[in-house]
């Protein structure tokens, strides 16, 4: 384990757009563009940890909102009756909907806040430094991305009532601000698991940086210089 | 298939990548058709070998736009209830919400149902059918690179979910039936998810580097001086 080495470390960045692997000269990834697809290129990405805890503090912060008030209202014969996230699943297990009720739950209350969790623990263990289990850390972020999308559901099941059920006087089923703030939520914790830079969670020492030019150390290791072939096939980026 | 990381004792022309989501160095070896291969670190999928990828790529976006065009004409649910019927087709969910001034709902409804599936799949066939003839569309690296980031935003698969609860839950009160849209719905998920599977960006990438653009003196390829082929040859 000892000998692998990141590309960070080799003063060499991944393209985050195109997946690139370009060469930067002098360790310096500061106006830096992809020959390929000329996006800037990041040895990390910039400001993950401020940016990913703005977001995750802003979602946090409409989720409370995002629970207490109704996501809709169903009107039904003149009788009004709105409903928050909770509510609507506790209906649906009065109604002895319970499979319906678990999914529910588990796409809008489940996901949500596991989402939360996951992105504050990813974010204070790579604070400390955490070396522990960062393949397991890193796969929990995979998962933090991969599922994050399903919140939506009630979303569109609110849609999707609004547009069916609209018998005028009879029924009609109205979205409420609950439905705002939740959408607003899903919307940033996906945006903020963007932002984390899983890289992260395997520096040790804090963000990798070359600790000289790629070529200088080639050459201070005693290598021949044709045999650095490594970097010689990797591009060098625009400066 | 497994990768090797890199030691530094290796010889020959190796194609070396860094994982996605630990910076590793890695050789990537060709890769057979299908074959994956994971980072020997983290176990992030850092290449699937795609063979053919353009030609089955276009095929695949080609039927999933058909598919859609079909979720799109015809209704997702109809709901009949005390003599009335409602027919809600996929835009109709954003309407309503338009309609009942939720303006940001409808716009996040829209996007990630229609605008976001949409965009894809035309920028998709706007850099590939070029791209399978060695052209380069106007603007294809930009339209190629803002299209990695508009997938993120189509949700098809967890709106057909949305969908199926919707029906569950009408299903007590009213009748409701089931229209092609969700059929149609139903064969694009699978369609979208095949064609993400044939699609080998880096390949897509080395093909647009190396493409004429179109309306372009063939004679003049525009090239970066100091770029060199990953494969170690001088640029043309
Ligand atoms: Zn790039
Ligand atoms: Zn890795």
């Amino acid at each position: 384990m000892s000998r692998q080495r990141t590309a960070a470390a080799e003063g060499m960045a991944t393209c985050h757009d195109c997946h690139l692997l370009v060469a930067i000269p002098g360790g310096d990834d500061h106006g830096a563009k992809c020959p390929r697809c000329h996006s800037a290129l990041h040895f990390r990405k910039p400001a993950s940890l401020q940016r990913t805890w703005a977001l995750l503090v802003a979602a946090v912060v409409l989720y409370i909102p995002a629970n207490t008030y109704p996501i809709m209202r169903v009107t039904s014969l003149g009788r009004s009756q709105a409903d928050t996230i909770l509510s609507g699943v506790v209906h649906l297990l009065e109604g002895g909907m319970w499979p319906l009720a678990l999914v529910v739950f588990v796409a809008s209350i489940v996901v949500p806040l596991a989402k939360l969790f996951a992105i504050v623990h990813l974010l204070i263990s790579v604070q400390r430094r955490s070396p522990k289990k960062p393949v397991e850390r890193t796969k929990l972020y995979r998962l933090t991305e991969m599922f994050g999308r399903w919140s939506m559901v009630d979303i569109y099941v609110v849609a999707m009532l609004a547009a069916l059920v609209q018998l005028g006087s009879l029924a009609q089923v109205e979205a409420e601000l609950g439905a705002v703030f939740f959408g607003a939520t899903v919307v940033l914790t996906m945006i903020a698991a963007e932002s984390f830079d899983p890289r992260l969670i395997w520096d040790r020492r804090g963000p990798e940086r070359p600790h000289r030019p790629p070529s200088a150390r080639g050459a201070a290791e005693g290598r021949k210089p044709g045999r650095d072939a490594k970097t010689a096939h990797v591009r060098k980026a625009h400066g | 298939m497994a990768a090797r990381a890199w030691t530094g004792a290796h010889d020959g022309p190796p194609h070396l990548v860094a994982c996605h989501d630990c910076d590793l160095l890695i050789e990537l070896p060709p890769l057979a058709d299908g074959a994956a291969a994971r980072c020997p670190r983290c176990q992030y999928v850092i290449g699937r070998g795609a063979h053919e990828t353009i030609e089955r790529t276009v095929a695949l976006t080609v039927a999933a736009l058909i598919l859609f065009v079909a979720a799109n004409a015809f209704p997702l649910l109809t709901m009949r209830a005390s003599g009335n019927e409602t027919e809600a087709t996929i835009l109709s969910g954003s309407r309503i919400l338009w309609d009942q001034d939720n303006g940001g709902l409808a716009a996040l409804v829209l996007l990630t149902t229609f605008v976001a599936p949409l965009a894809h799949a035309l920028a998709m066939l706007y850099v590939l059918v070029p791209l399978g003839f060695g052209l380069r569309a106007p603007a294809a690296a930009d339209v190629f690179r803002w299209m990695g980031h508009v997938r993120v935003w189509s949700m098809a698969e967890v709106f057909v979910l949305g969908v199926l609860v919707s029906l569950v839950k009408l299903a007590d009160m009213a009748e409701i039936v089931p229209g092609i849209a969700l059929w149609a719905l139903g064969l694009l998920i699978p369609t979208l998810t095949a064609a993400m599977a044939t699609l080998d960006p880096d390949e897509v990438w080395d093909r647009l580097d190396r493409s004429v653009e179109m309306d372009a003196d063939p004679v003049e390829a525009p090239r970066a001086p100091e770029a060199v082929r990953p494969d170690g040859e001088a640029a043309p």
